[in-house]
C-alpha cells in the first residue's frame, strides 16, 4: 500500500463493500419479498389511465446548447486544477496572474456570446 | 504489514457505519424540523420517543416489498440504476477529512477525485429514467442530465478557487492550509459550491427533475420496494456529503476552538444540513428556464469574480 497508486487500492476496496452492500440489500429483499406479478401491475404508470403509446416517445431536447456549453467550459476548467496548485510559487506570481485573467477572460466572453446569441433564453 | 491492514480495515469500517448512520439521522432530522416548521408534529409513534425509530421501521417495510419492473422497462438498466446513484457517494467518503490524520484515504488528486466521483451519482437518476420506459420519468431524466451539465460548471470553478487559495488539490492538505480569514474571502465560492452542490442532488427547490406536481416522481415514478428505499437513500447520503465537502473546503472543517477537530466537522455538517432542509421549507420549486438561467447568468460569472478575487489576493499576500 505504499506509492501513488497504492492508495488508491483502498479506494478501490471501498467501491467492492459498496457493491457489497448494495448486493446484500437486493438479496434479503428477494428471500423476503412476495412476488405475485399481474398484468395490470407491469403497466407503465400514467397517472392511473392506461399509457398512452411509448415511454421513449420523440421528444424536443431544448438542453443540448447547455450540454455544448458545458463541454466547452468544463474542457478549460480541467486546466485550471494543475494550474491552481502552483500559481503563486516562488518565481510564478505575477505572469500566472496575468494568464488567469486571460483565461477568465476567453470563459467570459464565451458566456457573453452565448448570450448576445440568445442561446441562454427559453424558447 | 498486518497493522497497515488493519489500520485501513478500521477506517474503512468507520467510513461504511458514518454512511449507513448519517443518512438515517439527517432524514429523521429533515422529518421533525420540517414538520416543526410547518407547525406539525412529524413522526410520534414509531420507537416511542418522538417517533425516532420512524426511518428503521420504514426500512424494515422496504425490505418486504414486492419488486414491480415494468413490463415496458429495460430490464438490466432498470435494476442497476439505484446502485450506481448510491456507491459514488460512499467513495467519496474515502477523502473527506474529519481530523488531522483522521481521513480514510489522502489521495493527491482528492479534491479532483471528489468532484468526478460525484458526477456518476446523478448518472444513476438518467439511467433511471430513461430505462423505465416511462414519460414523466425520460422528462425527469433529461431534466436530470440538464442540472448536471448547468451546475457541474460553477461547482468546479467554486472548488479549483478553494484549490489555488490552499496550493493543493489533497482535503487534508486544504483544511490544513485553512485560515479564519478565509471564510470573508471564499464567502462566494462558498455560497456557490453549496448550492451547485444543492442542484446536483435535485434537492428542492431545485427538484425541478423530480417535480411531484408534474412528474409524479420524475425518474423514480416506476420504482417501488428497496429499489426506491436505495435512491431515497442515496440522496440522503448525498446531502451528508455536499455538507462535510461545503465545511471541508470552505468552513475550515475540523478547526474550532475548545471541543476536538472529529465534533467541529459533525457540528459543521448538521448546520449545513439544517440549512439545506429549511431552504426546502422556505423557496418555492424553480422553473426550468429560471434554473438554466441561475446557473449560467448568476452562478458562472460569480464563480469567475472569485477566482479573479483568489489569484490577486494570493498573489499581492504572497
Amino acid at each position: 500500500m505504499s506509492g501513488y497508486f497504492g492508495s488508491y487500492v483502498v479506494v478501490l476496496a471501498l467501491f467492492a463493500i459498496g457493491l457489497l452492500i448494495v448486493a446484500g440489500v437486493l438479496l434479503v429483499n428477494r428471500a423476503l419479498r412476495p412476488s405475485r406479478p399481474t398484468a395490470e401491475k407491469l403497466l407503465t404508470y400514467e397517472c392511473g389511465v392506461d399509457p398512452v403509446g411509448d415511454g421513449w416517445a420523440q421528444s424536443q431536447v431544448r438542453y443540448y446548447v447547455f450540454t455544448y456549453l458545458y463541454v466547452i467550459f468544463a474542457v478549460d476548467a480541467v486546466f485550471l486544477f494543475p494550474w491552481a496548485t502552483i500559481f503563486a510559487e516562488p518565481g510564478f506570481g505575477t505572469t500566472t496572474l496575468a494568464e488567469m485573467f486571460v483565461f477568465l477572460g476567453f470563459i467570459a466572453l464565451g458566456i457573453l456570446y452565448a448570450w448576445r446569441k440568445r442561446v441562454l433564453t427559453w424558447t | 504489514m498486518i497493522a497497515e491492514v488493519l489500520d485501513v480495515a478500521v477506517r474503512l469500517v468507520v467510513i461504511v457505519a458514518v454512511f449507513l448512520v448519517l443518512p438515517l439521522v439527517a432524514g429523521q432530522m429533515e422529518h421533525k424540523v420540517m414538520a416543526h416548521m410547518q407547525a406539525r408534529l412529524g413522526p410520534m409513534y414509531a420507537g416511542g420517543f418522538h417517533g425516532w425509530a420512524q426511518l428503521i421501521a420504514d426500512g424494515v417495510k422496504f425490505m418486504q416489498k414486492e419488486q414491480v419492473i415494468p413490463a415496458a422497462a429495460d430490464r438490466r438498466v432498470f435494476t442497476l440504476a439505484p446502485g450506481v446513484a448510491l456507491v459514488p457517494y460512499l467513495l467519496v467518503m474515502v477523502v473527506i477529512p474529519v481530523g488531522p490524520g483522521l481521513v480514510g484515504v489522502d489521495l493527491d488528486a482528492g479534491l479532483f477525485f471528489v468532484l468526478a466521483v460525484m458526477g456518476i451519482g446523478v448518472l444513476g437518476s438518467i439511467m433511471a429514467g430513461w430505462s423505465s420506459g416511462n414519460k414523466y420519468s425520460v422528462l425527469g431524466g433529461m431534466r436530470s442530465a440538464a442540472q448536471l451539465m448547468s451546475y457541474e460548471l460553477p461547482l468546479v470553478l467554486a472548488a479549483s478557487s478553494v484549490a489555488m487559495a490552499a496550493g493543493t488539490l489533497s482535503l487534508p492538505g486544504i483544511v490544513a492550509a485553512w485560515q479564519w480569514w478565509w471564510l470573508p474571502w471564499q464567502a462566494i465560492g462558498g455560497v456557490i459550491f453549496f448550492v451547485a452542490g444543492l442542484a446536483e442532488l435535485r434537492r428542492p427547490p431545485f427538484d425541478m427533475p423530480i417535480a411531484d406536481s408534474e412528474l409524479i416522481m420524475g425518474p423514480m415514478t416506476e420504482y417501488t420496494g428497496i429499489r426506491f428505499a436505495l435512491f431515497m437513500l442515496a440522496e440522503y447520503a448525498g446531502i451528508i456529503v455536499v455538507s462535510a465537502l461545503t465545511s471541508v473546503l470552505f468552513l475550515g472543517g475540523w478547526h474550532g476552538p475548545l471541543l476536538p477537530g472529529p465534533v467541529w466537522m459533525l457540528i459543521k455538517v448538521f448546520l449545513l444540513v439544517f440549512v439545506v432542509i429549511w431552504l426546502r421549507v422556505s423557496y418555492p420549486r424553480l422553473r426550468e428556464d429560471q434554473l438554466q438561467r441561475l446557473a449560467w447568468a448568476g452562478l458562472v460569472p460569480l464563480a469567475l469574480v472569485q477566482l479573479a478575487l483568489t489569484g490577486v489576493v494570493r498573489v499581492i499576500a504572497g
